[in-house]
């Protein structure tokens, strides 16, 4: 036998090796992993729990709850989830960039605003089934729900709930006359509080708000309309109606504010980065601010928390806060279901949220151990029955957008031409067709 | 073969030294032996030249196409392709009412930004042309600030504008410049101008080295003559330094002009294109057909189009650079 025979006999052997091995760990693939149909019925309702590595997205606004569930989650199972915080401002572009190139993770967390569209361009897979053989799959958020249903079929549940709320500071309240017990209960009176507090002059002010910044004005100023019956759009998201009289008085207060210097420096040129770290100093008396914020006040800082009222009364807050669901292209959904159905269940939603004065996604644990001990959990939680989360397909290119139309109404009522507010309302309308 | 026995063949290489055994037959002056195809220098050429031409291709060629074939079509970024719908992405862009105050905006600030830019650059070259006792202190001090990468000096100045965080405005209050805080980035043209500075200051240092090495590639003979010619300072500057400086100055020129067309992160962390839209650049409506509106194909529509005006741009500053380069 010559050396090339040899090398030849050598090389088929290594080949027939290598094929060999190929057919087994295939094989032993297909039996392991499988698609999601087959580990489901591992699972059971819950999903099964192998060892599998998943991905998450979530967004920065609600990183803490989500790393808060993804922590507690990795240490009591064998499955990992790996989570990835994107910056709030670029959520909608990294997601729309991984959604054309098919490599979304497999989960994936959304502002529930958001979500019609997501689901409409179909980014998440169908889970409807899954949500219903839930023991507690009646008791979720229900605006939360409504969000994430499209024609009747279910793709996400709540993730995280973070609801608008007027927080005011009982120290500055108490140096300026006013009864720390009693924030204001219509628009009038928080005028009038914010005024008194700002007379205390120095580094203090009245109030303050995101001046450049559309996400922080549907989220704090909409509940001010919604409170005295009124709404902002049509039930199906293609007509504005932030004309409207009310709309109309809000704006007037807020430009009052503006005009009056009685907000901090800075509220004309905010564009939400920085909005929520001022009242944590200590120097602003009340503002409507998110509701997880709650937990991350300094110690030494005594506050309270009221509802955002109506320019006459009336109560209402803007259920926002993070959708989660998994990803169409994920080829780990049983797994992927066995995260977001734990995350629902009581161990989750009381031991891990709640225990950090988050508001539960569920409306059977509203009143929970952890909320009964602090009032102010208990009026949140409350709350977000009397609140609204508005639906709107193109709700992002037409609110959340920096050059969009929404906040050019914004910024014509409170520091440019008011007169201007009706075709501006009438461009977000075509926004919302668009 | 031909080709390659004709350029390949020749003496033997200086200082006599016998034909090359290689079988590559590459070295210069060395016979090539008759071999292989793909031993001869042609191909041997295309083969070093391979790995760059698949970069070429891969990274430079392939998006040119796609972002052609994707502005012809009716392209959600979410939902995939819907088809061909030529021209219809061009004559929506062109209708944008966001489109023609972003180019005058985009315009304006190129202009701005160029003048300024270049003007302190050379003057800071000028200052640390020569060596002596701490120039070179002084010559990493003012390039420093290009190190830093762009979105974290806007992150920086973003901070620093902050009348409720930042130094400045409480800095001038105290030394009585001003009455209140001052809202850097809160009115159009002080948006304009606090974004103009952090650029001025992010790139003097840089563009100062480029020029720097032009004003030290000019013979000094050429002074000594201007000087016993009796030349006085201003005079030697316009008639030698300015025209022996020309190619580098084009360069810087042609660099800053792309750069300002293409400006996008600095108004994207500093301004988002506010207040009122005033420092909204054609990248940023680039960048929000894509990512806001979710519309790739407006989106690539505007690209070509601005890939067409900074092709034209470009070749007449090259044709400019060229000229000069003497």
């Amino acid at each position: 036998m010559n050396t090339t025979d040899v090398r030849r006999r050598r090389r088929h052997r290594v080949l027939a090796a290598a094929v060999g091995l190929l057919t087994v760990t295939t094989a032993l693939a297909a039996c392991g992993s499988g698609g999601s149909g087959s580990t489901e019925d591992k699972g059971g309702v819950m999903g099964p729990d192998d060892g599998a590595t998943l991905t998450m997205w979530t967004r920065a606004a609600t990183q803490q709850q989500s790393q808060a569930l993804v922590g507690a989650y990795n240490k009591s199972h064998q499955n990992k989830v790996k989570l990835t915080v994107i910056p709030t401002d670029d959520y909608q572009a990294k997601v729309g960039a991984a959604a054309g190139s098919k490599s979304l993770p497999d989960i994936l967390a959304s502002d529930v605003v958001f979500v019609p569209n997501y689901t409409a361009s179909g980014l998440y897979a169908d889970i409807t089934d899954r949500i219903d053989a839930l023991p507690y799959g009646k008791d979720l958020a229900p605006a939360h729900m409504a969000a994430g249903t499209l024609d009747g079929r279910k793709y996400t549940v709540p993730h995280t709930i973070d609801s608008s709320v007027l927080f005011y500071n009982k120290t500055l309240y108490k140096k300026a006359g006013l009864d720390p017990e009693k924030p204001p209960t219509t628009l009038k009176e928080w005028d009038e509080q914010a005024r008194a507090v700002d007379k205390l002059g120095g580094d203090v002010n009245g109030t303050f708000f995101g001046g450049n910044c559309g996400g922080c004005g549907v989220f704090t100023w909409w509940p001010s309309i919604w409170a005295a019956g009124e709404e902002v759009m049509n039930e199906d998201g293609t007509a504005a109606t932030l004309d409207s009289p009310v709309a109309k008085e809000v704006y007037a207060t807020y430009r009052g504010w503006a005009e009056d210097g009685i907000t901090a420096p800075g509220a004309a040129e905010e564009t939400g980065a920085t909005w929520t770290g001022l009242f944590p100093k200590g120097t602003i008396g009340v503002m409507p601010m998110p509701s997880t914020t709650l937990g991350l006040m300094p110690g030494d800082l005594d506050f309270g928390v009221a509802a955002i009222p109506g320019p006459d009364g009336g109560q209402s807050t803007f259920v926002g806060g993070d959708s989660l669901g998994i990803s169409a292209t994920s080829k780990k959904a049983g797994q992927a279901w066995n995260f977001l159905a734990w995350s629902l269940g009581d161990e989750a939603q009381v031991e891990v949220l709640a225990a950090h004065k988050d508001i539960v996604a569920r409306t059977d644990l509203a009143e929970n151990k952890y909320a009964k001990a602090d009032p102010r959990q208990v009026m949140i939680n409350t709350l977000v029955a009397k609140g609204t989360t508005p639906f709107a397909e193109k709700f992002g290119q037409t609110f959340n957008d920096p050059n969009g139309p929404w906040l050019a109404l914004m910024r014509d009522a409170v520091f440019g031409d008011p007169s201007k507010v009706d075709a501006d309302n009438k461009a977000i309308t075509e926004s919302l067709k668009d | 073969m031909l080709l390659a026995r004709s350029r390949g063949s020749g003496s033997p290489a200086p200082g006599g030294e016998p034909p090359s055994r290689s079988p590559s037959g590459t070295g210069k002056g060395r016979p090539v032996h008759r071999g292989p195809w793909w031993r001869t220098r042609p191909a041997q050429g295309i083969g070093y030249a391979a790995p760059t031409g698949v970069f070429v291709v891969v990274f430079f060629v392939v998006p040119l196409v796609l972002v052609g074939r994707i502005s012809l079509s009716d392209w959600p970024l979410l939902a995939g392709n819907r088809g061909l719908n030529a021209p219809d992405n061009f004559t929506e862009a062109a209708g944008d009412d966001l489109l023609w105050p972003a180019v005058r905006f985009t315009l304006t600030y190129t202009a701005l930004v160029t003048v300024l830019l270049l003007g302190l650059a050379l003057l800071l070259a000028l200052l640390v042309q020569e060596t002596r006792p701490g120039t070179g202190l002084f010559r990493t001090v003012f390039f420093l600030p290009s190190a830093l990468g762009l979105a974290s000096a806007s992150l920086l100045f973003l901070g620093m504008y902050s009348p409720n965080v930042g130094p400045i405005s409480p800095l001038l209050e105290r030394l009585g410049l001003v009455d209140g805080p001052v809202s850097f980035l809160g009115t159009p043209t002080a948006a304009l101008w606090s974004t103009v500075a952090l650029i001025v200051w992010k790139y003097a240092g840089f563009y100062m080295l480029i020029l720097l090495v032009g004003l030290q590639r000019i013979p000094q003979d050429v002074y000594e003559a201007a000087r016993m010619d009796g030349a006085g300072r201003w005079q030697t500057f316009r008639s030698i330094t300015l025209p022996l400086l020309r190619p580098s100055l084009a360069l810087t020129l042609l660099l800053s002009v792309t750069g300002s067309l293409l400006a996008f992160d600095q108004f994207f962390i500093l301004t988002k294109g506010g207040p009122d839209n005033s420092t909204m650049t054609v990248v940023s409506l680039i960048y929000r057909e894509a990512f806001q509106r979710l519309d790739l194909g407006a989106a690539a529509a505007l690209s070509v189009v601005v890939l067409a005006v900074l092709l034209i741009l470009n070749v007449a500053q090259f044709r400019g650079l060229r000229g000069t380069d003497t």
